[in-house]
């Protein structure tokens, strides 16, 4: 066996659906019909995994250090919002759409500043991104009913079929089956020869562009990419929630999905979703514990992941887990071990 | 014309402060590459030092600076010690999540301490008001501002220039790995450069409770004004970030002047524009390696 068709071997194997991922989603699905009176919750839950989710895409897999993610959620969110308010377009799926497409532009339109310079430059140029149209939507109080945010949002059954209730079961399987769908999609671009590419590039830009991938194409590609799964997560919340207000653009919110994907892991897109369900359990405890102050455990747990080291968590968290996929497959364990991204 | 020269001195007494604030993270940031998104948190600490010793304990304000001083450098040294030189050699994402894990612990806990509204510091009377040069208004507040900006900044400048640990910190950047082979102890330079920049945040964030405001939300509000000072300004000497703090400190205030509706908007455009044109900084030589 050459090297190539062995690269192509373990590329394609591990493109292959494994059980444990069939499983992780049953679960999800059960969960829908297991608590049915904390579905308000399990939607947030699910908001946070797709949001998650499109940072990954950008950080995991191009390794794109974002500190301004939550624009494209906010730019989501509220076009959303103006589209359900105005009746410009009121079928909720077709809406979703075209909000997430409004992200896409900019997120397109962004790219070309994000792509160049270096970590640090890209940090600030996100941020101040995000900061600016927090700005924008501030001064523009007419059209985003500024720091109110946008009220007395009155949504429109799902396909015309399927009201939004007031329990937030429909939301929740209608959130589910988004996530899903992306999720489908983005597992498809991640293990092409596109999401190879990604990879390559992220590992080394100099030796990628050397062997022929166009390394800044690739990265607008990616990052077009990512906005749009975030302006679908933003939207998701302004439908889900009838409300959209500033605080879609805040930094609060960019910082703590780095943490939700952190906790999760990166670079093998469950981690978004695991990282959403650690994290919301995490802010249920620490609110319990002290109402007011769970930033400051929110902080902590940063601090000590960070110092413990993000790999050798993971390998402590995945330890369980791969034991007892040991003792029943009675093979080496397949969960995925996300990848160390320096 | 005397509004612009009234203008003209707020922005350039605001620039000075955020130079003062700001000029430790161009070490941290600019030199020893290390993307420190807590530095706002050390100011913080100097603020609310100076307010309490001024305000419960009576303490005389201009005693109560040189305290803010030593008191965000200790807390700078300790951290430094037990966290951060752990982190020097990790990627830019661990220090980003490390640092706003810290700056987010120090909020809550100001929160926590001492509430969360905004707080003053009492000032003496001889600070308070303004008089007139040539009918331009002078806010005797924000010509303390200057003089003692305008001082630190030389003294900076000489200490960088002239002294022997100047030429030290300047070797121990330019190559850690030769100059530690030259005998000079690099971590310790860097741990000193660390703390005194922490000390000259903690002063300035003494001095501005009065212009910017001091409540617990501050790292996390200022946190971008000192980010652009050492990206726009650049690292290779502290001039850079010293013209970028000026600029910035008289956009900002002739922009809430003169365009009051498009308010932060012209200094976040100002600095995407800044960034895309010139990556490295204005004056810089690089920003990050």
């Amino acid at each position: 066996m050459n090297a190539s068709s062995d690269v192509g071997y373990h590329a394609q194997r591990h493109a292959r659906w494994h059980y444990g991922e069939a499983v992780f989603w049953l679960a999800v699905l059960a969960c829908g019909f297991v608590f049915p009176n904390r579905y308000l919750i399990m939607t947030d839950i699910l908001r946070l995994a797709l949001f998650a989710m499109s940072l990954d895409l950008i950080l995991g897999y191009a390794g794109i250090v974002s500190l301004g993610h939550a624009a494209f959620f906010g730019v989501g969110a509220y076009a959303a919002g103006l589209l359900a308010l105005h009746g410009i377009v009121n079928e909720p799926v077709l809406a979703l759409i075209v909000a997430g497409l409004a992200a896409m532009v900019l997120g397109f339109a962004t790219s070309f500043l994000v792509i160049r310079g270096v970590d640090l430059t890209r940090l600030m140029v996100t941020l101040g991104i995000a900061l600016l149209l927090e700005a924008l939507a501030e001064r523009f109080s007419n059209i985003t009913g500024g720091t109110d945010g946008l009220q007395g949002i009155e949504m429109q059954p799902i396909l015309g079929e399927i009201p939004f209730d007031m329990f937030g079961k429909a939301g929740f399987f209608y959130s589910l089956a988004v996530l899903f769908v992306l999720f489908l999609l983005a597992r498809r671009i991640v293990h092409s020869p596109f999401g190879l590419s990604l990879r390559a590039i992220k590992n080394n830009p100099l030796r990628a562009a050397a062997i022929g991938i166009p390394v800044n194409r690739r990265l607008i590609a990616i990052y077009t990419l990512a906005a749009f799964y975030a302006g679908i997560a933003g939207a998701l919340f302004t439908q889900t929630t009838a409300i959209a207000s500033l605080d879609v653009f805040a930094f609060d919110r960019s910082a703590d999905l780095m943490l939700v994907l952190v906790i999760g892991g990166t670079g093998y897109l469950y981690g978004g979703l695991i990282g959403a369900v650690l994290f919301r359990l995490l802010q249920e405890v620490f609110s319990t514990i002290t109402p007011q102050y769970w930033q400051f455990w929110i902080g902590l747990v940063l601090v000590v992941i960070v110092l413990v080291g993000r790999q050798r968590l993971h390998r402590w968290m995945l330890y369980v887990p791969n034991l007892i996929i040991k003792q029943v497959a009675g093979r080496k364990a397949v969960v995925a071990v996300p990848e160390g991204d320096s | 014309m005397t509004s612009i020269l009234t203008n003209l001195f707020d922005g350039v007494a605001y620039g000075m402060l955020l130079f003062v604030l700001a000029c430790g993270l161009a070490v941290t940031l600019g030199l020893m590459n290390f993307v420190n998104l807590a530095h706002g948190a050390f100011a913080m600490a100097g603020g609310y030092v100076c307010m309490v010793l001024v305000n419960r304990m009576g303490w005389p304000f201009f005693a109560a600076l040189p305290l803010a001083f030593v008191s965000s450098a200790a807390i700078g040294i300790v951290l430094e010690r037990a966290l951060y030189r752990h982190l020097y050699a990790r990627s830019h994402l661990d220090q980003v999540l490390f640092t706003i894990g810290l700056t987010f612990m120090s909020v809550a806990a100001v929160d926590y301490i001492q509430g969360s509204s905004r707080v003053f510091i009492n000032l003496p009377a001889a600070l308070q008001g303004q008089f007139d040069v040539f009918g331009v208004g002078i806010g005797r507040y924000r010509l303390m501002i200057i003089v003692i900006c305008g001082l630190l900044t030389i003294g900076l400048q000489m200490v960088l220039a002239k002294t022997r640990f100047g030429s030290r910190l300047r070797a121990a950047v330019d190559d850690p790995r030769a100059a530690s082979g030259l005998g000079i102890n690099v971590p310790q330079v860097f741990a000193f450069t660390f703390a005194f920049g922490c000390g000259l945040a903690g002063l300035g964030g003494a001095l501005s409770a009065e212009i910017l405001g001091l409540d617990p939300y501050f790292p996390l509000k200022f946190m971008i004004y000192f980010l652009i000072v050492v990206t726009v300004g650049g690292s290779s000497s502290i001039t850079g970030p010293f013209l970028a703090s000026l600029l910035l400190g008289i956009g900002d205030v002739a922009g809430k002047y003169y365009v009051p509706k498009m308010g932060p908007f012209v200094i976040y455009t100002m600095m995407i524009v800044i960034l895309i044109w010139r990556p490295n900084g204005l004056f810089g030589r690089t920003a990050a390696r």
